[in-house]
């Protein structure tokens, strides 16, 4: 969009696809490029693969024409250079143009044709580009015209009407964002409606009872409880005035549970098993507590920023944030998805004086993608679509950013139907010294980046409630658009400006807009915003709007007044838009203005401390079939046949190949690439973690990697959050990072916390964050908890499995000296490090066994007396080059982990685990103990005959012992003594490991 | 890198240029003296082109590829830097386009239009019917992966035709198509064939060994001068010896990437040229 266009004053009703079927053709030169019936049409052949899903047969083709609208008083001649110019390729296309009012013919009998355009001020870059383009270049003259773009699709065959809507609606159209033409070709061509400036609006609370105050946070969105509420009416009471319309948006904003992490923060009265404890403040007594006590002098910056930052090597450091983006990617799994990619960057950009991102993770948690279609709950979308949406959210908006995407998981569980769980991470590297920053009364408050539209109103709000059923057409305007080209420009910027020292602080305008950026960034001093002077998409915006509005790719900066001119210049040389919106004050107060007009004026005290912290409630009983059951309690069923249970456990999702999301992802961008995400000759080895060389000068690398155990949470959440802990830290230990250095992220998505057994549980996981990190000796250095990821259907709601992810960095000392995880050569020793014991709860072998009477067993979780020693003479041998590859034992356990090393490897491996300490309790199967447990703190190592000895010595002191040996035999062969419980060609490993959705 | 003797890369970015850094790193690696230039700065003074011996488009997705990839920086080339850029390849300068940097250049009809200077003309290099493009991979998505590739006897003077070398591709629309097989042939015939995919050893490649389903398998593409060169994969990417996808298991001594000899040889025949140093 682009609001110094001129775009016609049609009135937007826009079009819904039951309207009357009036031939109005739109008041526009109408292009349409398809490609040439000798070139193949890819999303066409994606969209009959889609249909398949839909069992829908009676298309036979389809093919995507790309739709242009472009001014009506341009000539036909104008028109036609520029299709020749820039919309048209000669090789590839064909042109249908048609002039303004006329419409196509009508389609060949046993043609269909669907039209999807986006609504009415939603954001469109394809439409903003062509049209800034055109102006550049001449073909139009004057200020940049109105262009609107659309897809064509023309269907082949007899589908009927109910499966035109299927496919137009379950498929091709996203309704909450774009309008749906089935077989009309009435296009809207028109900015957005404009609103009435209203000026100061008055929201009376002075006498008002409680139902009354609810009723206007619902009815307003605003997402505020009773309490809070009642301390706002009580506030401005004692100020004997109403609140403005402005003021209560910016106290719910800051308020949010988004924004202030109310529950993390505050107070509860915890029921565990019958005993009472107090905490009053959950999160400093926990994770922030264990960074403060383990005090390490390479903590550069912690919690208080947008992201943490650690020490690296001479004169940088590297930050490090995770975001989640939970509630928007249910939405619109693509832009949800692409906005949080979006938003944790700029996170990295706004930390400190800015950071220049070098590498994004994502990880996904989604319902199984073989759920059949009439169990997807009512206004939900099917897992499938989903998973595609976001990651090519990810996909286009990391790879069009230049910002390789190298580490992540997905996750699979019925409880993620409703509410998808999407995070998205960046670390960034940035000079040493940069960490702090300060506003300083008297600076500008200038906006970079994007402009303000309607879009992403009350996102804060939004994700900090539950879904409901119309969720998907109530919150259309929480949707954000992301355009990650902007975001690259203002990175190209803000850079150049941070290094020539042109501001005095930044930060990114994330959830509550500018009222949360400038809010926080004001809040010690004091702030003047005037709204009418920031920059807008299209006109007509009210003044609440603009403040609130989530609209992508904007930062905020203090720019001290003699800076001003050349901080401007700098990011107007990489076509940035700059706006002075205001200044920060020596007031202590928040004052927004528009036309001269005072719309707000509230005490920054009252806006960031006068939350009330209520005491809530969580509970805690210990499920019983999980309560002390070791070795004698749940007995794991004997496998029946290894072999069959072995490739059933690859092909189980979590564990399957990723690799059709991996390589959709540009995970060498930037050049610095040590360690890839998939390794081995054949590059379908699921490495652990990533390493990278963020200096070029330098050997030093950066190892990353995430863990989570989602499958654990319900059963223990304590276990569950150290086993996340452990699983993270191998990942990085194995791709060379030393433990001794590695900093953690925790980012919580839990259900809705007032009630008291999902804060129960959250309790308990934060405790265990607590005492993990003190065992580990990692601090937390940043985090963020996503709550209320509830979905309601009527009076039922469904909540997700409490799901804690941990995300590792940590130095790798030498990039020259890392290990994969592939096997490498025959003849080699193949050792197990770490002890075995019967822990099944939450494992992917019970999870084979479902419909069968699976008892619930102990889980997995790391003995934090001994596993970081562990780790830490690993690091040892791995950092000295004495191991060939190395891999952790996680999901599926040892059988899972030596099948990988093998296929990935292209060797064989002749096992026989009969040495592995272990003694099974009365009847318990010792092979099914010793194949499938998914107990923590385990590896495979692969070592030479040469190294053999060193290796040993020094992991005298940990549970080691030599399983068997690398061979050229193509298989994989696992024996108990003289027993034989599997042997696999490793093709048939790789091709179970392979799976069967690939996107 | 300042003596005199480096020859004088030139390397463009604008919005959504994202390989700028490893390209510049490349050229410097590889004994170049290198200027990082915004599109716009070019525009407004074309003279950083005169004294440079390489012009550079590097990887990325100039302007999100809105519409085509490639397209818009195309256009703007042609309409605000055609007579430039022709005049500089007349007097015997090499460009290089990188992934998107290749894009533009298809685009911008540079490597259709023979450029010498009887033909440079004031209103650019004149421009005949597009005979190719780069359009979507075959499998209709983003592929990043590594791939082998053969340096074609070609009008390229500083490619070694028969060498095959290792490197990562990462694009989503790098499938070379053309019209007909006539005109696969008659650039085949004219020596702009420069770079194949092929398997290791160097038999015909399948997907994904060819990532794209390019015709005639083709991953790089010169203009009939040979000067100015397209390619869609990123020897950039493989400057160090830990770049390769298989490093940890490698024999052999490797103390760089195999990408590093790629832009040694461009810097090398840059140097022998009489302008840009």
């Amino acid at each position: 969009m682009n609001s110094t266009s001129k775009a016609p004053t049609v009135p937007s009703s826009s079009p819904s696809e039951t309207a009357s079927l009036a031939p109005c053709a739109p008041a526009a030169w109408r292009l349409e490029v398809f490609r040439r019936p000798t070139i193949a049409d890819p999303e066409g052949e994606h969209l009959l693969a889609a249909l398949a899903e839909f069992h829908i047969n009676s298309v036979s083709q389809a093919r995507l024409g790309r739709g242009f609208l472009l001014p009506p008083d341009l000539s036909r001649d104008a028109v036609e250079t520029i299709a020749r110019e820039l919309l048209v390729d000669p090789v590839l296309n064909e042109l249908r143009l048609y002039e303004p009012g006329s419409a196509p013919p009508a389609a060949p009998t046993g043609t269909a044709r669907l039209l999807v355009t986006r609504k009415a001020g939603v954001m469109d870059p394809v439409a903003g580009t062509i049209s800034r383009t055109l102006a550049r270049t001449g073909l139009t003259q004057g200020a940049p015209v109105f262009v609107a773009t659309f897809s064509a699709w023309e269907l082949t065959g007899t589908p009927s009407d109910q499966e035109l809507h299927t496919i137009g609606r379950r498929i091709l159209a996203n309704v909450t964002i774009e309008d749906l033409l089935l077989n009309r070709e009435d296009l809207p061509y028109a900015a957005p409606p404009e609103a009435a400036f209203r000026g100061r609006v008055e929201v009376p609370l002075a006498d008002l009872a409680d139902e009354a105050l609810l009723a206007i946070s619902t009815d307003g969105g605003l997402s505020l409880s009773l309490d809070e509420m009642r301390a706002i009416r009580d506030h401005f009471t004692g100020l004997s005035r109403a609140p403005s319309a402005c003021e209560l948006e910016t106290l719910a904003q800051t308020w949010s549970e988004h924004c202030k992490h109310k529950t993390f923060a505050g107070r509860v009265e915890m029921v565990e098993n019958g005993a009472t404890r107090h905490i009053e403040n959950l999160f400093k007594e926990t994770i922030r507590a264990a960074t403060e006590e383990l005090d390490k002098p390479w903590c550069v910056s912690v919690f208080h920023d947008n992201a943490g930052i650690v020490r690296f090597e001479g004169d940088w450091d590297l930050a490090f944030k995770v975001e989640t983006h939970n509630h928007p990617s249910a939405i619109d799994p693509y832009g949800g998805a692409g906005t949080g990619i979006g938003g944790v960057v700029r996170d990295i950009l706004g930390v400190g004086l800015g950071a220049r991102p070098i590498a994004n993770t994502d990880a996904f948690f989604v319902g199984p993608t073989e759920l059949p279609p009439e169990q997807v709950p009512v206004g939900c979308m099917h897992p499938r679509r989903i998973l595609r949406g976001v990651v090519a959210g990810v996909r286009d908006y990391g790879n069009r950013m230049g910002i390789p995407t190298v580490a992540g998981g997905v996750w699979f569980h019925e409880g993620y139907t409703a509410n998808p769980l999407v995070y998205a991470g960046t670390v960034g590297l940035i000079p040493a010294g940069m960490a702090d920053k300060s506003v300083a009364p008297g600076d500008a408050i200038l906006a970079v980046g994007g402009r303000t539209g309607r879009d992403g109103i009350h996102g804060a709000t939004f994700s900090s409630v539950e879904l409901h059923e119309e969720s998907e057409t109530t919150s259309s305007s929480a949707v954000q658009i992301g355009d990650p080209i902007t975001e690259k420009r203002v990175l190209d910027g803000l850079l150049r400006a941070r290094d020539r020292g042109l501001y005095r602080a930044v930060t990114d305008c994330g959830a509550g807009g500018f009222s949360s950026a400038v809010g926080e960034m004001g809040e010690e001093c004091g702030a003047r915003v005037d709204l009418d002077k920031v920059p807008l998409k299209y006109p007509g915006l009210t003044p609440e709007e603009v403040w609130i509005s989530e609209a992508q790719e904007r930062m905020v900066l203090s720019v001290p007044p003699e800076k001003l001119a050349e901080c401007v210049a700098v990011f107007e040389a990489e076509d940035v838009e700059a706006a002075v919106i205001g200044e920060f004050t020596g007031t202590g107060r928040l004052v927004l203005a528009a036309h001269g007009e005072c719309l707000a004026d509230i005490s920054m005290d009252f806006l960031h401390g006068g939350v009330p912290g209520p005491t809530r409630r969580g509970e805690w009983a210990t499920p019983a079939a999980s309560l002390g059951e070791s070795l004698d309690g749940a007995v794991p069923p004997p496998a029946a046949d290894h072999g069959a249970t072995l490739l059933a456990l690859l092909a189980a999702p979590d564990i399957a190949s990723k690799e059709w999301i991996v390589r959709q992802y540009d995970h060498e961008v930037q050049g610095m690439s040590a360690l890839k995400p998939l390794v081995g000759p054949r590059g379908d080895g699921p490495g652990d973690g990533s390493v990278l060389q963020p200096l070029a000068h330098s050997r030093r690398g950066v190892a990353i990697a995430v863990g989570a155990c989602p499958r654990f949470g319900v059963l223990d959440p304590y276990a569950m959050a150290c086993a996340a802990i452990d699983e993270a830290l191998r990942n990085v230990v194995c791709a060379g990072g030393d433990p001794g250095q590695t900093a953690i992220l925790d980012n919580f998505s839990w259900g809705n916390c007032d009630k008291p057994d999902r804060l129960g549980s959250l309790v308990l996981a934060a405790e265990a964050c607590r005492d993990a990190a003190l065992a580990y000796g990692t601090p937390f250095i940043s985090g963020k908890d996503s709550l209320n990821n509830e979905y309601r259907v009527g009076n039922r709601t469904l909540a997700i499995p409490p799901t804690l992810l941990i995300s590792a960095m940590a130095p790798v000392p030498d990039v020259a000296r890392v290990t994969s995880m592939d096997l490498k050569q025959a003849g080699n020793h193949l050792l197990l490090l770490g002890s075995t014991a019967a822990e099944f709860g939450g494992s992917h072998y019970f999870n084979l066994l479902e419909g069968e009477d699976v008892p619930a067993g102990r889980v997995p979780r790391p003995d934090l007396a001994t596993a970081p020693g562990l780790l830490r003479d690993l690091h040892g041998v791995l950092a000295a080059g004495l191991v060939r590859s190395a891999h952790d034992l996680a999901e599926g356990g040892l059988a899972v982990a030596a099948a990988e090393m093998a296929f990935a490897g292209g060797l064989g491996l002749e096992l026989d685990l009969s040495a592995m300490p272990l003694t099974p309790a009365p009847g318990q199967d010792g092979d099914t103990l010793r194949l499938y447990s998914e107990s923590c703190t385990r590896f495979l190592l692969e070592v030479t005959p040469a190294n053999l000895p060193e290796v040993t010595r020094l992991l005298g002191a940990q549970p080691l012992v030599e399983l068997g040996r690398v061979s050229s035999d193509a298989h994989l062969t696992v024996m108990s003594g003289e027993r034989e419980l599997l042997r696999i060609e490793i093709d048939d490993l790789r091709a179970a490991h392979a799976g069967a959705f690939q996107g | 890198m300042n003596t005199s003797d480096n020859p004088r890369a030139l390397v463009l970015r604008t919005a959504g240029t994202n390989c700028d850094g490893e390209t510049v790193r490349a050229l410097e690696q590889a004994g170049a003296e290198v200027e990082l230039l915004h599109l716009r700065r070019l525009i407004d003074d074309p003279s950083p082109l005169a004294r440079s011996a390489v012009l550079v488009l590097p990887g990325g997705f100039s302007y999100g590829d809105d519409v085509a990839a490639g397209r818009v920086l195309g256009l703007e080339l042609r309409h605000h830097l055609g007579a430039a850029l022709g005049e500089f390849v007349a007097a015997g300068g090499f460009v290089l386009g990188i992934c998107n940097g290749f894009q533009v250049l298809v685009e911008s009809g540079l490597l259709d239009a023979p450029c010498d200077s009887d033909t440079a003309a004031e209103s650019g290099p004149p421009r005949g019917p597009r005979r190719m493009a780069l359009t979507d991979n075959a499998s209709a998505r983003f592929e990043c992966r590594w791939v082998h590739l053969r340096s074609e006897a070609s009008a390229c003077p500083w490619l070694v035709p028969g060498e095959i070398w290792p490197v990562p591709v990462a694009h989503a629309e790098g499938r070379f198509t053309v019209a007909d097989p006539q005109t696969l042939a008659a650039l085949r015939a004219g020596g702009q064939l420069a770079l194949t995919y092929v398997n290791p050893d160097g038999s015909p490649p399948d997907y994904p060994a060819d990532p794209n389903g390019s015709a005639g398998h083709v991953a790089g593409v010169c203009d009939t001068t040979g000067r100015v060169l397209g390619l869609m994969p990123h020897p950039e990417r493989n400057l160090q010896s830990w770049n390769h996808p298989q490093w940890t298991r490698l024999t052999g001594d490797r103390t760089s990437g195999e990408g590093l000899l790629f832009w040694q040889r461009l810097v090398r025949a840059a140097a022998a040229l009489p302008i840009g140093s």
